[in-house]
């Protein structure tokens, strides 16, 4: 696997939900993706404001026609920039970046629980595509604040038992993921999660799997692991030298292994 | 004749571009994107006596045309670096500057000491510039007689030349870059970022950890430009310049400046292919402007005000 810097085209903007867009994208970084949970470094304007590139996660790959999916809240100047792009017009892209979600942990027949909580949720998809592609059977439980911000549940339908929870109750269970997965007591050989550090830290403590993966977000500078922009400490040196870039070493760390 | 090369104390560098201490790492993350033999030279990460884990995060926010960062100086400490990464940056044909930082006038002399003793050391530079340690750093860089004193006694520990790395958070970069020069240093870089703050519309809180962070990129390319300007004027040791270089265009300004030598910090994270981009397009600039030589570029602003003769390369 490469990083490349690619210029890549926008094919296709579409709202998906309340400030959430999908955007497909095709360019030379698609053929060098190796795992879902991956991600890529956008630089949004050719201008200087703003003057860094964007962290967004791999949402799905599509080797054959060279196209990558990303979701994005459009919320700061990054991304709603980004959310005004039509289709035809170029992005300059560097990836695809980061370890990814490691998908050799379970077996065929195995099962899996994607945990996702609002703007994590779309590098979930890409891995259970995969974890479906290998026999995996594949539970999705989703949290979103309110109704209008559900995005991909049928996308997750189509992979196995999709489960919604969101904050005001507005659609599926009220509450958050961990309330879904209290309440149903699922057995699953192994968790992967990504989203907001609440819900990290409560699928880590609890007891959901035998064995938890959590993807990471911190703010960055170079994305590539140089400028020390985006540690964390590890677990068992909370207050030593060691430490994690979460754009090399991660996003996606097991559970346990950094501080969150 | 390699038009694009100069000669400073220490280095002979095949072009004037190298990336800026704290904005390449050690290069392995480069040396993946490109071959950073091609690089005038590498200002590695600063290098303290003992491994530093640096501050808090968020350690980096946004501005417009820039950025805040307060890193902290996170580095695996001197004998690490000298174990693993400067062994490592040997397969390179590229001459390496030594970033050392420290928290007492011990520590800079020791790493000084130390990293200047490694074979692809060709100079140090003398980190009193950091604005994101409580210790240290800055405090070394806003005092003329500190610096001064500093700049002697790493000097003489030092087995290569020293560049002091100055500080644009001082009433006046003239009287601090004289002071160097006064304590022995054979060239100065400058500038490191500009203390800056930024500030949570949501929290009410700043948005860095450390509250405060050094402003870089294209947003202080004007005063660092100024500042190499009066510096240069000023002493007569060479200024390797820095701040807010993106482009070619952007490098020979600051050569116009003054400066001997130019360093890209920011933009590397911006373009990771900014260096060997501006090194590419540096010839073709001077074509356009019907120059011959990087060297005579050194400080045009002001040492002449005669139209430039027109050379054929
Ligand atoms: C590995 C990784 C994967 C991500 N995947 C996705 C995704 O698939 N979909 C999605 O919508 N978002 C994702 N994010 C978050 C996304 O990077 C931010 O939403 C985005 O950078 C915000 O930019 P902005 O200009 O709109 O916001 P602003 O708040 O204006 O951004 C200001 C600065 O803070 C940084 N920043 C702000 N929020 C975050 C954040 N949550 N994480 C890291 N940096 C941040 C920005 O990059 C920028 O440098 C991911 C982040 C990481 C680290
Ligand atoms: C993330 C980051 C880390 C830096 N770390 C160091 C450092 O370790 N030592 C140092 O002398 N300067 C450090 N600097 C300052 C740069 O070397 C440079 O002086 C400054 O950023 C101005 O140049 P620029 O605008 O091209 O970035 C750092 C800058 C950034 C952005
Ligand atoms: S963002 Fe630069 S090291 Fe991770």
């Amino acid at each position: 696997m490469a990083i490349i810097k690619d210029i890549c085209t926008v094919i296709r903007v579409k709202k998906i939900a309340d400030s959430i867009f999908e955007m497909v994208l095709e360019g030379r970084i698609a053929d060098e993706v190796e795992n879902p949970g991956q991600f890529i470094h956008i630089r949004v304007t050719e201008g200087n404001a703003p003057l860094l590139r964007r962290p967004v996660s791999i949402a799905a790959v599509d080797k054959k026609n060279h196209r990558l999916t990303i979701i994005f809240r459009s919320g700061g100047q990054g991304t709603l920039l980004l959310s005004r792009k039509v289709p035809g017009e170029t992005l300059d892209i560097l990836g695809p970046l980061g370890n990814g979600f490691p998908v050799d942990k379970v077996d065929s027949g195995g099962t899996a629980i994607l945990a996702g909580g609002g703007i994590g949720v779309p590098p979930l998809y890409g891995l259970g595509l995969k974890l479906r592609e290998q026999g995996v059977k594949v539970i999705s439980v989703l949290g979103f604040q309110t109704a209008e911000s559900v995005f991909y549940q049928d996308e997750f339908a189509s992979l196995g038992e999709t489960y919604i929870a969101t904050v005001d109750g507005t659609s599926g269970t009220k509450g958050f993921v961990t309330d879904v997965l209290n309440e149903r007591g699922f057995e699953a050989d192994i968790l992967y999660t990504c989203g907001p550090l609440p819900m990290l830290r409560a699928l880590e403590a609890g007891d959901y799997a035998r064995e938890t993966y959590l993807s990471m977000e911190e703010r960055m500078g170079c994305g590539i692991g140089a400028c020390f922009a985006c540690v964390c400490r590890k677990k068992d040196d909370p207050n030593g030298h060691s430490y994690k870039k979460v754009c090399s070493d991660g996003p996606v760390f097991k559970a346990g292994e950094v501080l969150i | 004749m390699n038009r694009l090369q100069v000669e400073l104390p220490g280095l002979t560098l095949k072009n004037p571009i190298m990336p800026a201490s704290g904005c390449f790492g050690f290069g392995r993350e480069f040396s993946k994107l490109y071959d950073i033999g091609q690089l005038g030279a590498i200002m590695i990460k600063a290098a303290t006596l003992e491994p530093r884990f640096g501050n808090p995060t968020p350690r980096v926010a946004e501005t417009p045309g820039g950025m805040l960062n307060a890193i902290g100086l996170q580095n695996p400490g001197v004998e690490k670096i000298m174990a693993e990464e400067l062994p490592w940056l040997q397969q390179f044909d590229v001459p390496i500057i030594a970033n050392i930082a420290g928290s007492t006038v011990e520590d800079y002399v020791s790493v000084a000491e130390k990293i200047s003793a490694a074979p692809n050391v060709h100079a140090l530079e003398l980190n009193i510039s950091c604005p994101n340690v409580k210790t240290g750093g800055i405090a070394f860089g806003t005092d003329a007689t500190t610096a001064m004193e500093l700049t002697r006694k790493v000097k003489a520990a030092s087995a290569v030349p020293v560049y002091v790395k100055l500080s644009p958070n001082v009433t006046d970069i003239v009287e601090i870059a004289k002071a160097v020069e006064m304590g022995g240093a054979d060239g100065i870089t400058m500038i490191n970022t500009l203390l800056g703050m930024r500030i949570d519309l949501q929290s009410g809180e700043p948005l860095l950890a450390n509250r405060t962070g050094g402003l870089s990129g294209p947003a202080i390319k004007p005063v660092a430009i100024r500042m190499v300007y009066e510096v240069s004027r000023n002493v007569s040791i060479p200024i390797i310049g820095m701040g807010g270089v993106a482009s070619a265009e952007d490098a020979l300004e600051f050569l116009y400046a003054g400066a001997s030598a130019v360093a890209v910090g920011t933009q590397n994270f911006v373009d990771p292919f900014a260096c060997p981009s501006i090194i590419e397009e540096l010839p073709r600039l001077l074509d356009r402007l019907g120059l011959s030589t990087v060297k005579e570029c050194i400080g045009r602003s002001w040492k002449s005000n005669e139209p430039i003769a027109h050379h054929c390369p």
